[in-house]
């Protein structure tokens, strides 16, 4: 691992030793990944500590009392004091493990909303939200009756926060759930402000980091929000696990979301109670070798230091958005690269994403086009899809040199 | 530019009927018409059937609608190929007919785009004859038709 403490620079060069991935060629290309933003590359400490454990201490969590079992349960639980850590939560109770951000807004829409929202409520999002974000919130307000409102985007794909308190007119704001970096266009959106807006309205706060925890140091008491979600395959970890912090007085109030077996404190006949935090929201065997897998990730982003990677992505995107504006007929969308995370959306006139994203693949070139489960955003924009390119801590200049070289052939084809 | 694959992609036939798209328009009052979208790409096609006097051979097809370049040069090599023939003999056209018209290796996502204009042309024929959709456009469950 190739830090420089003093400077806070990480060497993209050098990580890139550490991600297997980048070993091969792809269409005898070197392969340019570009799709960080979608799932990130793994590095080789993460792979390692998942196959050690599997190796070395494998057996099913909590209820055994053999060696084998202990060994298992320590992993699953020093992954969710890493992760408490992570997100400077007070409680490690308050970390429940989940299958990604998604399965933790679901939980909070389901759990939370079910039972605390009724006709005449207001659910505020934003025009931003990544679908994960946003259908549940829209499915769970047909469920109660409540209503669904977007804080709309400006010119530069930001918040337009003005007019915050007129949306709140007629009703009562009960959730705001909003992103903490857009995974579609990188804007980084004001979410202590929101937070602080929502305590004001009485509502709860939501926050949906699955993009913002891979690239920024993340402080749940410092944005002051109620609930956070984030996966752990956009950050180095493997697929499968991501995790949701809640606050301990709102989660005790909670109904379970997922039932079953490990989730109870006692099964009877006629009654069910539930188990204590985090287990009343863990039910059925946990994801342990994942769990391992998303601590050793944080610990390898943690060496190589938060502000060092955020750094290095805006370096990334200034970068980016300087070379790709040299491109004839092309469109960027989003804000300036010191308000954006490491993303890239943009289009070129008269070829299709998928087209785009086809001739950049014969390149060597790995970029996502499509909605990037932002429909509503798209209809802001106008588009029905976009490119992105999306950076992170092992993508170095050279790739965007190579992209750009990629879309110079593909308007070649296309003149 | 060295991957063969790729060349063939985009070969010069598709980007002409990409670029000079044929039977692009609508018809007003067309005796069959159906919409499809797919909506892993964002690609919409509309197409537009007038039918001769005997209200079986296809006269004219139009379609009109936007996407990559595999979906709209599929659908106007695919107005070419019905026009002159019959709504059944259409309606039940086999897909290698119109691939080997395109002529390129599709992977599986491409392929949704390349079938986009067959499929909502086959749903707006069998609408228009009142026949039931073939358990075969069922393969691409994924478009949104109606």
């Amino acid at each position: 691992m190739a830090v420089s403490a003093s400077t806070q620079k990480l060497d993209a060069h050098a990580l890139r030793a550490d991600f297997p991935i980048f070993e091969q060629k792809i269409h005898g290309k070197p392969l340019a990944f570009l799709d960080s933003a979608a799932s990130s590359q793994k590095p080789r400490q993460m792979l390692e500590a998942m196959t050690t454990f599997y190796e070395t201490s494998y057996a099913n969590v909590h209820r055994g009392v053999y060696e084998l079992a202990e060994r298992a349960t320590e992993g699953l639980e020093q992954a969710r004091e890493k992760v408490r850590r992570l997100l400077n939560a007070p409680d490690v109770r308050e970390v429940i493990f989940v299958r990604n951000a998604t399965e933790a807004i679901n939980l909070v829409a389901y759990a939370w909303g079910l039972t605390n929202l009724v006709p005449g409520d207001l659910i505020v999002i934003t025009e931003l939200e990544h679908h994960s974000n946003f259908v549940p919130w829209q499915f769970i307000a047909g469920k109660t009756g409540a209503s669904l409102r977007m804080i709309p985007l400006d010119d530069n794909g930001e918040l337009e926060l003005s007019g915050l308190d007129a949306l709140a007119a007629g009703g009562t704001v009960k959730v705001v759930a909003t992103n903490l970096v857009s995974n579609s266009l990188g804007t980084i959106s004001p979410v202590a402000t929101l937070a602080a807006w929502a305590h004001d309205q009485g509502a709860i706060f939501v926050c949906d980091a699955a993009q913002a925890a891979p690239h920024m140091a993340l402080d749940v008491q410092a944005l002051d929000v109620d609930f956070l979600a984030f996966s752990g395959h956009k950050m180095c970890g493997p697929s499968g696990i991501g995790a949701l912090w809640g606050r301990t007085e709102i989660l005790r109030r909670m109904e379970p979301f997922l039932t079953g077996g490990h989730m109870i404190n006692s099964v009877r006949l006629d009654r069910t109670t539930w188990g204590e935090l985090p287990h009343k929201f863990e039910a059925g065997t946990a994801p342990m070798a994942e769990a391992v897998g998303l601590g050793a990730a944080i610990d390898y982003l943690d060496a190589v230091g938060f502000d060092a990677i955020e750094t290095h992505e805006h370096e990334l995107a200034a970068y980016a958005l300087g070379r790709l504006a040299e491109v004839p007929g092309i469109t960027l969308y989003g804000p300036p690269a010191d308000r954006r995370a490491g993303i890239v959306s943009f289009n070129l006139d008269d070829i299709h994403p998928h087209d785009v994203a086809q001739i950049l693949d014969a390149h060597g070139v790995a970029i996502r086009a499509g909605h990037h489960c932002c429909q509503p955003l798209m209809q802001k924009l106008g588009v029905t899809a976009t490119n992105r390119a999306s950076f992170y801590l092992y993508t170095v200049p050279e790739e965007i040199d190579q992209l750009v070289e990629a879309i110079h052939a593909a308007r070649k084809v296309f003149a | 530019m060295s991957d063969p694959g790729f060349e063939q992609m985009y070969r010069e036939i598709i980007l002409d009927h990409y670029k000079n798209p044929r039977g692009h328009g609508v018809i007003e009052d067309a005796d069959a018409e159906a919409e499809g979208q797919n909506p892993l790409c964002g690609d919409e096609v509309s197409i537009y059937v007038a039918f001769g006097e005997d209200r079986e051979t296809i006269d004219e097809v139009k379609f009109s609608g936007r996407g990559c370049a595999i979906s709209q040069a599929a659908t106007s090599m695919l107005t070419e190929m019905a026009k002159g023939r019959t709504a059944t003999e259409v309606a039940t056209m086999d897909k290698d007919e119109l691939l080997d018209q395109i002529g390129i290796p599709l992977t599986p996502v491409r392929l949704k785009c390349a079938m986009l204009g067959l499929t909502t042309l086959k749903v707006a024929l069998h609408k228009a004859k009142g026949t039931p959709l073939p358990d075969g456009l069922a393969d691409y469950g994924e478009l949104e038709l109606s």
